[in-house]
């Protein structure tokens, strides 16, 4: 075995273990050894990615002295890889482009405490992408849940503690449905690997054994994580959970924890129930439905706003709609489009957020639409940020919300005779109510206000604009060479299976 | 720097232009462009009567018994969620009727996972107890993570609750004080009581968590005997007892430690099985109290690392702080 095959491995003891020696750190050194430990991880996925693409076929890695259905395991594929990096990336910039935020709005004396849930998010992360055991990705969900519970309410005021409560309650509803489901699959397949389950439920649905508790199962499984990543009607908990918290927080809330259960779902799609069996469960097809009104009602949500991060929040629901309505189209071409969204969602959403909060530091720290006026003259490359950010968002060419647009939209054409002209329909007014709310914002924040343009100071830092920097490039480049990204997406799916 | 441009030929460069964009020296429209002043967006409404349409406004969304709509929800609310519970139950109890019997002779969970486990669980793990063979070594990768939730939920509530020296002290000082003042003082009874079953259910404690491998029990029973034995102690004796042998550091100092020794442990025996290594654990004799290669030491560290879990959580809830 090749010595690059352990990083996965490392990566996730790596981050579980960071987390207990911040424990005993203050916040400073907190922060280098949280930096140090991202950078390292990203570093690793990097080669894992190089590795696997090279070999050109995935890899499991043994967890322990036994070997898979009596063990652990992880599984590495290039999709695995990718996603890895990819948040590790979103994660570090997201950190460094909300810190001067973070030592303000957070006591002294808690900051390694916020260092130490970031650590074990990340580890739990990781151990999401990599897992092959059904069991293994419920108890890092539990971790994944209350890091993110603490993330939210580590800035503390009534606001973020309402968020978490509600965000703790919805989550743990989540969680409880996802281990019900978990339950009647190894009831009635008796495994909790991934592989081996997927065979025995082939072999049971084809055979008609179980039809009902499996139907169950996956139903449970799919609510459960639609709950967690606040797809439409279970969306509440969302607005004030990003528009609260902390800056930092909210991008990583917003473009990583959701994300990572929308990636755990599309593992359990193809790995775990095995696709044929999904789209004969008939299961996405509900998906799709609750996609569709996520993507109007978030937008119409976002429009009715006046406070500028809470509509940014409102326009992750509607994201969240077209990643499940192209997991509900029921073909690759579509799943291919959702992996891409999730990517593309998770840069352009962090990078606005890490935006919008430099025009609201320069407008006195007012979120409201009626104070912003102008902004993007008081803070200018926020104010450009935020621009890259919105015509991301809307799907402008060059950027990447557009590519992911145009994926739905080719994917939507091909062999769903029936999803056909509700997609497209959709995709139309959400792509107008997206030009709506955020172009209304891009105008407001380049109205000029007489005289007063220079009257707030604005500190600004290096890493706020070299965060901001790098989070539009990473837009551009995903816009503007997506056909290498596509395919890596399009051969990591096919490893899965 | 070691090399340095001559300043007209670095201002020609775009890294000048742009952080002179970026400064807010130069507006590269500025001049340049015609632009014009935008009419003010917000008419001249004089500020009393803004403030006053506030009000009514926020009286009026906040009046909540005249109002109709939201008693409408209620009810609404009400059936529904009856509804919805009788519907999930019915679902329920339809897929449990139609799920494998418990402990019928063929079901899908006897399989060969089970068999392993049940049969060479001895000899390959060394642990009398199969179940602490399964948790601690098997599936060990799950326990890691099991105890890190621990960890993580106590941090959390740290967040939450925990009253630091550096933020708003007096008010929170008075706080503490009240809180003393619902502790029982001396009560007789309970510190008799507490005089003799503390000593009995630490030791108890600690005998489930070290036969762990070889009867019932292990770290996570073991530990929660023992944290529940200290919340007694300090029910009946006050923080001022508690707090000379078990403080906030020494809580910091004992989970940073058997977590530590947990994941870096674990660590080497994954990395070494991963790669077909031998580890060089010795299994020991099954049965005896020194057997079982790593699983002892682990379950202790599980039990210190719950029990801590258990104090730490009563303490905090008790008056933010230990």
């Amino acid at each position: 075995m090749e010595f690059v095959q352990n990083f996965p491995f490392f990566s996730i003891l790596l981050s579980l273990f960071s987390g207990t020696v911040t424990s005993m750190l203050n916040g400073k050194w907190a922060k280098r050894v949280n930096g140090f430990v991202i950078s390292a991880v990203m570093v690793m996925s990097a080669a894992v990615l190089f590795f696997v693409l090279k070999t050109g076929e995935s890899y499991t890695f043994m967890m322990g002295h036994f070997p898979a259905p009596w063990g652990n395991e992880i599984r590495v594929g290039v999709l695995e890889a990718f996603m890895a990096l990819f948040f590790c990336v979103i994660m570090l910039l997201s950190l460094i482009g909300g810190r001067a935020h973070l030592k303000e709005e957070i006591a002294e004396s808690k900051q390694n405490l916020y260092y130490i849930l970031v650590n074990l998010l990340l580890s739990s992360l990781l151990a999401l992408i990599y897992t092959n055991d059904l069991f293994t990705a419920y108890v890092f969900v539990e971790i994944n849940t209350i890091s993110a519970c603490g993330l939210i309410m580590i800035r503390q005021n009534g606001h973020t503690f309402e968020a978490a409560t509600r965000y703790m309650i919805m989550s743990l509803l989540g969680s409880g449905l996802l281990l019900l489901g978990i339950c009647i699959l190894y009831d009635c397949t008796g495994h909790l690997l991934m592989s081996h389950i997927k065979e025995s439920v082939v072999t049971l649905w084809s055979a008609g054994g179980y039809h009902i508790p499996l139907v169950v199962a996956i139903g449970f499984i799919c609510v459960g994580l639609a709950i967690k990543s606040a797809l439409f009607p279970f969306h509440s908990w969302l607005p004030n959970a990003y528009g609260y918290s902390t800056v930092s927080s909210a991008a990583i809330l917003s473009s990583l924890v959701s994300k990572g259960y929308i990636f755990l779902l599309f593992k359990i799609c193809y790995r775990v129930i095995g696709w044929e069996v999904i789209l004969d469960s008939k299961i996405i097809n509900i998906l799709f439905v609750f996609g569709l009104c996520g993507m109007i009602i978030g937008s119409l949500s976002a429009i009715q706003e006046n406070d500028i991060r809470r509509m940014i929040a409102f326009s992750s629901v509607a994201q969240i709609g077209y990643i499940y309505m192209g997991v509900g189209l029921g073909t690759t071409e579509g799943m291919v489009a959702s992996v891409y969204h999730v990517l593309s969602h998770a840069a352009t959403k962090s990078l606005l957020f890490v935006a919008a909060v430099g025009l609201t530091d320069a407008s006195g720290r007012s979120k409201k639409f009626s104070d912003l006026t102008g902004a993007g003259y008081r803070n200018k490359l926020a104010g450009v940020a935020f621009t890259v950010g919105s015509l991301s968002m809307v799907g402008m060419p060059a950027f990447s919300g557009f590519i992911s647009k145009l994926l739905f939209a080719t994917s939507c054409v091909q062999n769903t005779p029936y999803k056909m002209l509700p997609t497209l329909i959709c995709l139309g007014i959400s792509t107008i109510l997206n030009a709506i709310y955020f172009m209304k914002t891009v105008i407001r924040i380049y109205t000029p206000v007489k005289g007063s343009n220079d009257s707030i100071l604005v500190k600004k830092s290096v890493g706020y604009a070299g965060a901001l920097v790098c989070f539009m490039v990473i837009n551009v480049v995903l816009g503007m060479f997506s056909t290498p990204i596509v395919n890596m997406i399009q051969i990591g799916l096919e490893m899965f299976s | 720097m070691s090399k340095l441009k001559d300043k007209k030929i670095y201002e020609k460069t775009w890294a000048y232009k742009f952080f002179r964009w970026y400064r807010g020296e130069k507006d590269p429209f500025l001049g340049e462009v015609e632009m014009k002043q935008g009419e003010s967006l917000e008419e001249n409404v004089p500020m009393e009567e803004i403030a006053r349409e506030k009000r009514d406004l926020i009286e009026k969304a906040y009046d909540i018994e005249h109002n109709k709509e939201i008693k409408v929800f209620k009810k609404f609310y009400g059936v529904l969620s009856v509804l919805f519970c009788l519907a999930l139950t019915f679902v329920l109890l339809l897929m449990v009727s139609y799920s494998p019997k418990t402990g019928k002779p063929g079901n899908p969970n006897e399989n060969e996972v089970s068999a392993r486990y049940i049969e060479s669980g001895l000899q390959e793990t060394g642990a009398v107890n199969i179940v602490t063979g399964m948790i601690l070594d098997y599936r060990a990768f799950d326990t890691l993570g099991e105890s890190h939730v621990l960890f993580i939920a106590t941090i959390t509530v740290f967040i939450l609750l925990r009253i630091d020296k550096d933020e708003k002290g007096k008010e929170k000082d008075r706080e503490e004080a009240n809180d003393r003042n619902y502790e029982p003082k001396n009560d007789a009874i309970l510190q008799m009581a507490a005089t003799v079953l503390v000593p009995l259910i630490i030791i108890f404690g600690i005998y489930v968590i070290l036969n762990g491998h070889i009867s019932p029990g292990g770290g996570f029973s073991g530990g929660a005997i023992i944290g529940a034995g200290l919340i007694l102690y300090l029910n009946a004796f006050g923080f001022a007892k508690t707090e000379r042998f078990f403080t906030e550091k020494t809580y910091k100092i004992i989970c940073f430690f058997s977590l530590s020794f947990y994941c870096l442990a674990k660590s080497y025996s994954f990395y070494m099985g991963a790669n077909h290594l031998e580890s060089g654990i010795p299994l020991g004799t099954p049965g005896a109290i020194l057997s079982s290669g790593l699983i002892l030491p682990l379950n202790i560290c599980v039990g210190l690392v719950v029990a801590c879990t258990m104090y730490a959580f009563y303490a905090l809830f008790r008056k933010g702080g230990f």
